[in-house]
């Protein structure tokens, strides 16, 4: 029996995570509904990285689109993770907070204009770090201005993840949406093993990154809302029933009570596994934007 | 990091279109074509790879031995090889040309 057979739907999808940061962003509009802004010919790109003798690139990694999905007024704004590893410098940054911004100022003015950000992401660049920096509190402020009026939807795919000051952005997002290839956290593994020891977290272990901040057990944990399979029309599917869905009822960032809780009930005198801590977190069907 | 710039005033073929192809990850680059300013092809690259000057002409004179648009090319490179390079051109002509 061939593949094929076994398989047929699986074998014959658009894979998303394949796609680059721009295909992906375009695959998520209505057919011929977008405009890209701010695009490779406008010439934005980072005056810092040539200083340190690395090519920038025309867009600086950060592709801006605007458009309709599902009928609605939506930006997406994607982030290249073959480029510098997704990183958000003083360009990227700014693309991507004055893309929220305009967001948040067309639906104050009544027309709800929702924002999705497909992060691939390391955080910040360590080559514009103090402005990387600073684009990370100006996102997450913007963020936090537009969701009370639209959706911010946070897809992570892979294969880059999302990391770093980024991931912050991803947590005070209305909904977030993952792939069981992505992976989302505060520190990256390799950080953690260089922080903290390779007893502590063994970042050539795989199979234990992705136990820990593998998409599954994000979604398991309550900490991000869909776990989509690697599928351009699922992926698109999900985020216009999202983007129609309208602002979250109640932001997981918002739960203070309930994740201060859930820490201080933890028995840390013992190893925790990543299994029951699914279990015993997933109880609460409260958590998260959606649920 | 290096800048190289060739000028190609043989090619005058008048040209409409843009294209962007490419990203600018390791072992690949992009390329920015657009109609020429004036007469001629202008190529200008940005590569964080020294020292291939005489790959970049070698490539370039071979792309422009069958292609005559008048185009403005950039290039963003993060060390692609001349194989690379040349299709990711043929790939931003076929936008051009479609």
């Amino acid at each position: 029996m061939s593949t094929a057979e076994v398989f047929p739907a699986f074998v014959s999808r658009k894979s998303f995570i394949e796609l680059d940061g721009r295909e992906r962003a375009q695959s998520l509009f209505d057919q011929n509904a977008w405009t890209e802004l701010v695009g490779p010919f406008d010439r934005v790109e980072s005056p810092w990285l040539p200083m340190q003798g690395i090519a920038p690139q025309a867009d600086d990694g950060c592709i801006v689109i605007k458009g309709k999905i599902g009928g609605l007024s939506a930006v997406v704004v994607s982030l290249e993770g073959a480029f510098q590893g997704g990183s958000i410098g003083e360009v990227s940054g700014a693309k991507m907070t004055a893309a929220l911004d305009l967001a948040t100022k067309d639906s104050e003015a009544g027309k709800k204009t929702a924002a999705v950000l497909l992060l691939e992401t390391g955080g910040v660049r360590l080559q514009e770090a103090n402005l990387g920096l600073a684009a990370i509190a100006e996102v997450i402020s913007s963020i936090l201005a537009l969701r009370q009026h639209a959706p911010v939807i946070t897809v992570v795919a892979g294969t880059v993840g999302c990391f770093g000051g980024m991931s912050l952005a991803a947590g005070v997002s209305s909904y977030v949406v993952m792939t069981k290839e992505a992976r989302l956290g505060l520190n990256g593994p390799e950080v953690i093993e260089q922080e903290s020891g390779i007893d502590e977290f063994d970042a050539s272990d795989r199979a234990l990154i992705w136990a820990i901040h593998g998409g599954e057990q994000r979604v398991g944990m309550g900490e991000a809302d869909a776990l989509v399979e690697d599928d351009a029309e699922k992926i698109a599917s999900t985020i216009r029933e999202y983007v129609k869905a309208g602002p979250a009822f109640e932001h997981r960032s918002q739960q203070v009570k309930l994740y201060k809780d859930r820490i201080a009930a933890l028995d840390t005198s013992q190893q925790i596994d990543p299994m029951s801590l699914r279990q015993e977190w997933s109880s609460n069907k409260n958590s998260g934007g959606a649920r | 990091m290096e800048q190289i710039e060739f000028d190609y005033p043989a090619a005058n073929r008048h040209i409409t279109k843009k294209a962007h192809v490419g990203v600018v990850g390791s072992g690949d680059m992009e390329v920015l074509m657009e109609p020429a300013d004036g007469d001629g092809a202008r190529v200008t690259i940005t590569t964080s790879v020294n020292g291939f000057q005489d790959s970049w002409k070698a490539v370039f004179d071979r792309f422009f031995s069958k292609f005559d648009g008048a185009v403005k090319i950039q290039i963003n490179d993060a060390g692609a090889t001349p194989g690379s390079v040349l299709l990711r051109l043929e790939q931003a002509v076929e936008v051009i040309e479609q």
